[in-house]
């Protein structure tokens, strides 16, 4: 759509804006403050410069935290996108099935967060929980309080439990995009199951995918409730995302400084992968407006 | 219908193999149906069966949790819900939740209609930019802000009020209402407004009386979407309450004691927090896909 050049538009955002802005520049400012000075009580303060960013990026545990996080964030990834993919694929189209298959689908995204942690947590302790115990039973000494492996798989398949009906939602909606001609023409031409897939779904696909994957990846990257229920973070710290950590530091220890040093780096880092994402579903509105303009 | 009858042996053999291949099709189409089906009730299993745990445990007491495992309850108790619909400290916590979600609705509801539009419609000074900035704030990690939000709600006095949740919840729930909607406006062509316009209609009038009308199922999609990111949320939920506007989650960590947890009741009010949930997708449940997509497929 060509839109109009109008100026006045901005008092239509006005409002929007002074609340946004006052939810997200205060404490940004905030933090921006903390993140120079070093803070002894409310009448002490010493301005600190970039002393306490230089602390933050060498500091080994934020920096083993951070190769946890971009660890955890790519294997959500790989395993959510092609497993949401297949399942709407295998979505029922229509009737009285579609509606329930996609209530049901989409149940593990309404839970609160601390309490898919709970969900799981009791799911999978080893005396009262289903999945524990029969682990047990069939003879593996599954303990996610002692075992550094079967606390990241579990919480992997936590998420992959909570987050893929995400892929596949959108994923659902993007194929139901397209029109039922498509098929017919592929029928006719006897296009196989896969050309099918290939040559008619997936390119309808990779505009939901994309937004999908950018989603995925921002929540996975401040993951914090249901770690923090599920494990604690432990054991050890194996399952310490970044999240984690800052809280810890911010509230706990109570190390301003440092910990809103920390915030901004986790906050450009995230800025940076999705300002990547988000040309590209620009790119990719362009693409499509440019060729549907030719045909 | 009458088939003429074959006039030579050829004709029968053609036939007769053409049937076969009908039949071995549709059986092959039938296997697949029931692979399709049968990994389909896969992946539904896997989703329901810790909920399905979760239900199975609050309808137990807490001696049949901890002694054998049982897969559904052998005594079948209403105690552990009992237990949460006559204690105010309980039920209040649901309420409060409730509260604070709905005056997000609200709030992000009426600021996000005339952003959407604006970004839909017209081109000004800066939007682009302002587009991307309001993404920004989705990503914005709610741990960042913790300090932050607390000492500036404490300063201005709203510390422990819902306002002050929905207000936070405003961060991430405006900019994801204003991309949604702004993905519905923009299916809706411009020579709708364009005739309106001309037939006499002021902005305010227009809006409210043709527009809003239009983009109706966008909106219901886009509640539905500020009502699951606020009510999920309780890491700033916690961090901005302390009694009089404690959401439920917070009052859930009151289940474990000296004495040990209190799975029961942990488990009967984690199931309340899925209830709302699947009342509010029942009514959505038609174009949800579509607003997954953000309005964008």
């Amino acid at each position: 759509m060509n839109k109009v050049p109008n100026n006045r538009a901005w008092w239509l955002v006005l409002p929007m804006l002074l609340l946004v802005a006052f939810s997200a520049i205060v404490p940004l400012m905030t933090v921006v403050n903390y993140s120079v000075q070093d803070v002894f009580d409310a009448n002490t303060r010493f301005f600190t410069g970039t002393e306490w960013f230089v602390q933050m990026l060498n500091d080994p545990a934020l920096q083993a935290a951070l190769g946890r996080q971009f660890a955890f964030s790519l294997t959500i990834l790989v395993i959510q996108v092609p497993l949401g993919v297949g399942i709407a694929l295998l979505m029922p189209k229509r009737g009285w099935r579609a509606s329930l298959v996609l209530v049901l689908v989409t149940l593990p995204l309404l839970i609160p967060w601390n309490v898919v942690g709970s969900i799981w947590q009791i799911f999978t302790r080893g005396d009262i929980g289903l999945m524990g115990f029969s682990l047990r039973q069939l003879g593996y000494p599954y303990n996610i309080t002692s075992n550094p492996m079967d606390a990241w798989v579990t919480i992997v398949l936590m998420d992959v439990w909570h987050w893929t009906s995400l892929i596949a939602l959108l994923c659902y909606s993007g194929l139901q995009a397209i029109p039922e001609a498509y098929y017919q023409a592929a029928r006719i031409d006897r296009a196989s199951r896969w050309a099918v897939f290939r040559y008619i779904q997936l390119p309808k696909l990779t505009n939901v995918l994309v937004i999908g994957v950018l989603l995925r990846f921002m929540h996975s990257f401040m993951i914090y409730a249901e770690p923090f229920v599920l494990t604690g973070g432990g054991p050890g710290s194996a399952t310490t995302f970044l999240s984690q950590s800052l809280a810890i530091m911010a509230t706990a220890q109570f190390d301003v400084g440092p910990s809103a040093a920390f915030s901004l780096i986790y906050f450009l880092i995230i800025l940076l992968v999705c300002w990547v994402f988000y040309t590209a579903i620009m790119n990719l509105q362009k693409d499509r407006q440019g060729g549907s303009r030719h045909d | 219908m009458t088939r003429p009858l074959p006039s030579s042996p050829d004709q029968v053999n053609e036939h007769a193999a053409r049937q076969a291949a009908r039949r071995r099709r549709r059986q092959r189409s039938a296997g697949r149906r029931i692979r399709r089906g049968g990994l389909m009730l896969a992946y539904l299993v896997f989703v329901l069966l810790p909920i399905y745990w979760l239900v199975n445990m609050s309808l137990q007491t807490n001696n049949e949790i901890l002694g054998e495992l049982t897969l559904w309850p052998q005594a079948l108790t209403f105690d552990n819900y009992t237990r949460i619909f006559t204690d105010p400290s309980w039920y209040m916590g649901y309420v409060n939740s409730m509260t604070y979600v709905v005056m997000n609705m609200v709030i992000s509801m009426v600021v996000a209609l005339p952003a959407a539009y604006a970004f839909s419609r017209y081109r000004f000074i800066g939007d682009k930019h302002l587009f991307f900035w309001l993404l920004t704030n989705m990503m914005a990690p709610p741990a960042v802000f913790l300090l932050p939000y607390f000492q500036l709600y404490y300063t201005v006095g709203l510390f422990d009020t819902h306002i002050a949740v929905a207000l936070a919840h405003c961060l991430f729930n405006i900019p994801l209402a204003v991309w949604i909607l702004e993905g519905f406006m923009s299916s809706v062509p411009k020579e709708i407004d364009e005739t309106a316009f001309i037939d006499g209609y002021s902005f305010p009038r227009f809006f409210v009386q043709v527009f809003i009308p239009m983009i109706r199922s966008g909106i219901g999609v886009t509640l539905f979407f500020l009502f699951m990111f606020s009510w999920v949320e309780l890491l700033l939920a916690r961090t901005l309450t302390s009694t009089e506007a404690q959401p439920i989650v917070s009052v859930m960590t009151r289940t474990s004691t000296a004495s040990g947890i209190d799975w029961g009741t942990l488990a009967a009010a984690g199931v309340l927090t899925i209830v709302p949930g699947i009342v509010v997708v029942f009514f959505v449940r038609h174009h949800i896909a579509k607003g997954f997509a953000l309005g964008r497929t």
